[in-house]
């Protein structure tokens, strides 16, 4: 049961025929991982939190740098050298303190992801590089743990959401099946700016509401936006069936 | 005729948001790729790099997929930053 005061708190969610009280329940109640506190995961978890999810754990192994300022919201100039996940966590349990805020020190590996994921409803990868993002596939599709990605550089966003628990549900190599040469292309070598990275994020937040409120998630579709043009295109995949990770064995 | 589009970094590499080509002599998105390699050394690279995605009326495909005129034919590379 919500409080009185929860009730209050999230009336503006609970009228929403598609959340509605259980709904809420079902925020506070879930687990969400949240892999990278750089550009995708400070709004990414600003908004999770603020929605009354009620554990976030957030994981970056790294430290604060001037030059992430411009996009890292919670982050502040005297932040700097701080890391990032203990940095987030402060901030977001002081002005969400409904939720419980675990920070873990360290970009996640396969030994952290085997103790992180039994625990979670939901990894959103957040994080800033492909070898990262294999890694993480790979190991919710062991889990069947449902991860929603996030990418952006430039004036460029991906989105993807990938439901291990759904048997036709593509996975992050099915899409970019891994080559020799891994893009070089990141934030260091084209630059970033910081509402594409909100844009992203926010679809992230957007795509865990509704699968932990129980509405329908999209999978198999990568959801780019270009942000000079203000467009955003829909391209459908299907899961590989020949694919390393998910694909059957 | 083929509508080719590009986007997210290809745009920049390639100069170029979108092209429309000939269909007949194009039978799979290789042969695209194949014919706009010859354009120039920055199109050759840019078009054969590994990680290069390709759509076709909207759905990923591989570079084997068959075209036909009217088609829209969509390139672009994995986004990985965050
Ligand atoms: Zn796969």
């Amino acid at each position: 049961m919500l409080t009185t005061q929860e009730q209050l708190k999230y009336s503006r969610q609970i009228m929403m025929k598609k959340i509605g009280e259980s709904g809420q329940l079902a925020l506070r109640n879930a687990k969400v991982l949240i892999l990278g506190v750089g550009g995708l995961g400070n709004p990414a978890s600003l908004y999770l939190a603020a929605a009354g999810v009620g554990t976030l754990y957030i994981a970056d192994g790294d430290t604060i740098e001037p030059s992430n300022l411009p996009r890292q919201i919670l982050f502040s100039e005297n932040n700097v050298e701080e890391n990032k996940a203990e940095c987030a966590a402060e901030k977001l349990s002081e002005q969400y303190p409904d939720t419980i805020i675990e920070a873990i020190d360290d970009m996640l590996d396969e030994e952290l992801c085997d103790y992180y994921l039994p625990m979670v409803d939901v990894v959103l990868d957040c994080s800033d590089n492909i070898q990262t993002r294999y890694m993480i596939n790979q190991a919710c599709i062991q889990h069947k743990t449902p991860l929603i990605v996030g990418a952006a550089t430039g004036f460029d966003g991906q989105q993807l959401t990938i439901d291990p628990r759904d048997e036709h549900s593509a996975c992050y190599q099915c899409l970019f099946p891994a080559s020799e040469k891994a893009p070089a292309n990141n934030c260091q070598t084209i630059g970033i700016i910081g509402p594409i990275l909100a844009m992203i994020a926010g679809m992230q937040a957007l795509q865990t509401i509704k699968l932990l409120t129980n509405n329908k998630v999209q999978v198999n579709q990568l959801n780019m936006l270009d942000g000079l043009s203000n467009q955003w295109q829909q391209f459908s995949m299907k899961k590989q069936a020949n694919c390393p990770v998910c694909g059957s064995r | 005729m083929i509508n080719v589009v590009f986007f997210a970094a290809l745009r920049e590499q390639l100069d170029c948001d979108s092209l429309t080509l000939e269909s007949h002599e194009l039978s799979t998105v290789a042969d695209i790729i194949k014919q706009l390699s010859a354009r120039s050394e920055q199109w050759q690279q840019t078009l054969n790099n590994a990680s290069l995605l390709s759509a076709v009326n909207h759905d990923m495909v591989d570079k084997s997929h068959p075209v036909k005129a009217g088609d829209e034919v969509a390139f672009f590379p994995p986004v990985t930053g965050g």
